[in-house]
């Protein structure tokens, strides 16, 4: 059975379509991730399956209750968490899990109970009457986190969690969110971090508001079947990138760190006739086939969807 | 019920943690007080004066002598001729003067009319107008005696009004002006606190995470007013203390009924505060919305400094439409008149009525979703 169901979702902001017509199902237990540049309608759709937001058309059931009708049925089974920092910086770590908890409802042993695991989640034990502002973002991430899910709710919602944050915390925050998908919740994240997609079971990529591809990290990988990437490292990759786009054997080339990703139109071109080619226009280059990253998916998707 | 709990005890803890707020809500409601009850009152005092005596004799010196012990003015200069006067007002070193004639003296013994002049600064019309009916009166009852000693007036007109002056006998002006101020110092605090309420967690962002909770409205709002109400209620004890005890205004009315109207009119400036609140963005915003659209029509339409009856009858009803008016006559009356509910249940049930439109204005104002 679905946890999120979305049918032909739209909003619209005046004349402009902030999210167009996006359909997609998330299953219970799964982590589903929204991948998209800034402004691509990401945290829109997330808005909306919460219930802060009025869909223009189409609906969006969430835990089997229809969001555009009953949002705030809606908001008692989940938990959201947003890019902003969403805990009052002026209580102590532990009021802040008691308000939380208040809110929600909790109370006796179960709020006991909850609290300990937030503090322990969040790796805050000790530090209960820590002013909340005063610690570092990895642990305000956490916590926030900890407080959006003390009412153990079967779905959550997470507007780039990890914007701001170290690396170290992001991977331990994706362990968290792994921990909780394993235990039977349906999470649904959105991201810019292409990284992070790879933790997701199934990722959602969206341009202009439109679902532009959708599937497992393994299945969006497979626009590339046919179509081999050369990594080429020379010592002048802007002279190389040149080069490589007048060849006709390339569609299309990208910079990638240091070195240059070309995109073959035909997986018969030996990687060694491009080093050749480049070699006789004087530069040095090493070619070899990579597989390709999330991140020539996107670059490709986006390209092609725009 | 217990959410609204959590949200007060939240609050509360944040309030705490803000030594701000411990300034606005304690220290500048009596700083206001104090400096406004010194400060805002119509009563002219020792108005500089300077004097022209041309005549220089007994009468004359008499005359002025009366003058400066009258305590409303006060004689900074002599001069000899009328020409000085000039550079005295120019300057601002007087704001009046005063000319004896050559003569005066002989005339009033004469028992002939005497005419001594007078000469005012009337940039400052109000006080201006206030010390000529000082010296008209001063000049009068003088008049009066003179004619009394030297037995040839009339010792009695044939009519005569006796005056009396109910309420404030001594037609000071800071028994009015105080309870005036206290009406003004609690809307301005209470107005301004509560305004901040929504729109800090706007800011913060905390209120997006408040909107995905199952937290209903009325419970966020209810929440949010009850510290602020209560610590209003503290500055209306702190403030009626301050104006009993310090100004020495009387309150004949009941206490009772003068903290129970105070509660009526926080309802009114902390829904108003909310409201702003809700349709401001920024903390900022919510700030110059409070001062320049509420506050300062507030001050000027409530008869708080220029009576209502002398507005232009386009402007008079507009004055219905500020709970400052209601909650200003109920306190003058409570302070002064010493009256009670039986006269002043209009002004009670308009402000009442005010309070509760604005506060369900706030909570519809307040979505959790938004359109």
């Amino acid at each position: 059975m679905n946890t999120i169901e979305v049918r032909h979702l739209t909003r619209r902001f005046g004349a402009f379509v902030a999210v167009d017509d996006l359909t997609f199902d998330v299953g219970q237990g799964e982590i589903f991730g929204f991948l998209g540049a800034n402004g691509a309608g990401k945290s829109t759709t997330i808005r909306m399956l919460c219930g802060l937001l009025r869909p223009s058309s189409g609906t969006a059931r969430v835990g089997g209750i229809d969001v555009g009708s009953d949002p705030e049925a809606v908001k008692r089974r989940i938990g959201y968490m947003s890019q902003r920092f969403s805990l009052y910086e002026k209580l102590t770590v532990d009021q802040n899990i008691a308000f939380f908890g208040g809110i929600y409802g909790l109370s006796g042993d179960r709020l006991a109970a909850r609290r300990a695991f937030a503090l322990e989640m969040a790796g805050l034990r000790g530090r209960e009457g820590a002013l909340t502002g005063e610690l570092a973002a990895g642990w305000r991430q956490r916590l926030s986190l900890g407080c959006a899910i003390l009412h153990e709710p079967p779905i959550v919602f997470l507007d780039e969690p990890t914007g701001g944050v170290d690396p170290l915390s992001r991977r331990r925050f994706w362990r968290l969110i792994d921990e909780l998908a394993r235990g039977g919740t349906t999470v649904l994240v959105t991201t810019h971090y292409l990284d992070e997609a790879e933790h997701c079971h199934r990722v959602a990529i969206i341009q202009a508001g439109r679902l532009a591809a959708l599937g497992t990290v393994p299945e969006l990988k497979q626009v590339f079947a046919g179509r081999p990437i050369l990594e080429i490292r020379a010592p002048r990759p802007v002279d190389a990138m040149r080069l490589l786009d007048t060849l006709p054997e390339v569609e299309k080339t990208s910079v990638f760190g240091t070195a240059v990703h070309a995109v073959l139109r035909s997986a018969e071109t030996p990687p060694g006739e491009v080093a050749a080619r480049l070699g006789s226009a004087g530069i040095a280059a090493e070619c070899r086939v990579v597989a390709p990253s999330l991140e020539d998916v996107f670059l490709d998707v986006v390209e092609r969807s725009a | 019920m217990r959410r609204v709990r959590h949200m007060m005890r939240k609050e509360f803890l944040e309030l705490r943690r803000d030594p701000r707020l411990f300034g606005i809500v304690l220290i500048a409601p009596l700083l206001q007080l104090m400096m406004l009850g010194y400060a805002a009152t119509t009563d002219v005092r020792d108005v500089p004066m300077v004097v022209v005596d041309e005549d220089r004799s007994a009468l004359s010196r008499d005359l002025i002598a009366r003058f400066d012990a009258s305590g409303n003015f006060l004689v900074v200069d002599s001069v000899s001729s009328v020409a000085e006067i000039d550079r005295y007002l120019d300057e601002g070193r007087a704001w009046m003067a005063l000319t004896i004639p050559a003569g005066y003296g002989e005339r009033v013994r004469a028992g002939g009319g005497a005419a001594v002049q007078v000469i005012a600064d009337g940039t400052d019309a109000n006080s201006t107008n206030v010390a000529l009916g000082y010296a008209g009166a001063l000049v009068a009852s003088y008049a009066r005696a003179l004619a009394a000693s030297t037995g040839r007036g009339r010792a009695t007109p044939l009519v005569g009004a006796d005056i009396r002056v109910w309420f404030n006998p001594s037609l000071e002006s800071r028994p009015f002006m105080i309870p005036g101020i206290l009406a003004l110092v609690l809307l301005v605090v209470c107005t301004t606190l509560s305004s901040m309420a929504i729109v800090r967690e706007k800011e913060l962002g905390t209120l997006e995470q408040l909107n995905v909770t199952p937290l209903a409205r009325w419970e966020l709002i209810v929440g949010k007013l009850v510290p602020y109400a209560l610590l209003g209620m503290v500055d209306v004890l702190l403030v009626v203390g301050v104006a009993v005890g310090w100004f020495e205004v009387p309150l004949r009315g009941s206490f009772a009924l003068l903290f129970g109207m105070s509660l009526v009119y926080l309802l009114t400036a902390l829904g108003l505060g909310l409201f702003v609140s809700t349709i401001s963005r920024t903390q900022q915003q919510a700030m110059m919305t409070t001062a320049f659209f509420f506050l300062l029509p507030m001050v000027f339409l409530s008869g708080f400094v220029f009576p209502i009856e002398n507005m232009p009858r386009v402007i008079q009803p507009i004055t219905y439409a500020i709970p400052l008016r209601y909650f200003l006559i109920i306190l003058r009356g409570i302070f002064l008149k010493g009256i009670g509910l039986d006269v002043l249940w209009p002004q009670a049930a308009a402000l009442l009525a005010w309070g509760l439109a604005i506060l369900t204005l706030a909570t519809l104002r307040s979505t959790k979703r938004l359109a």
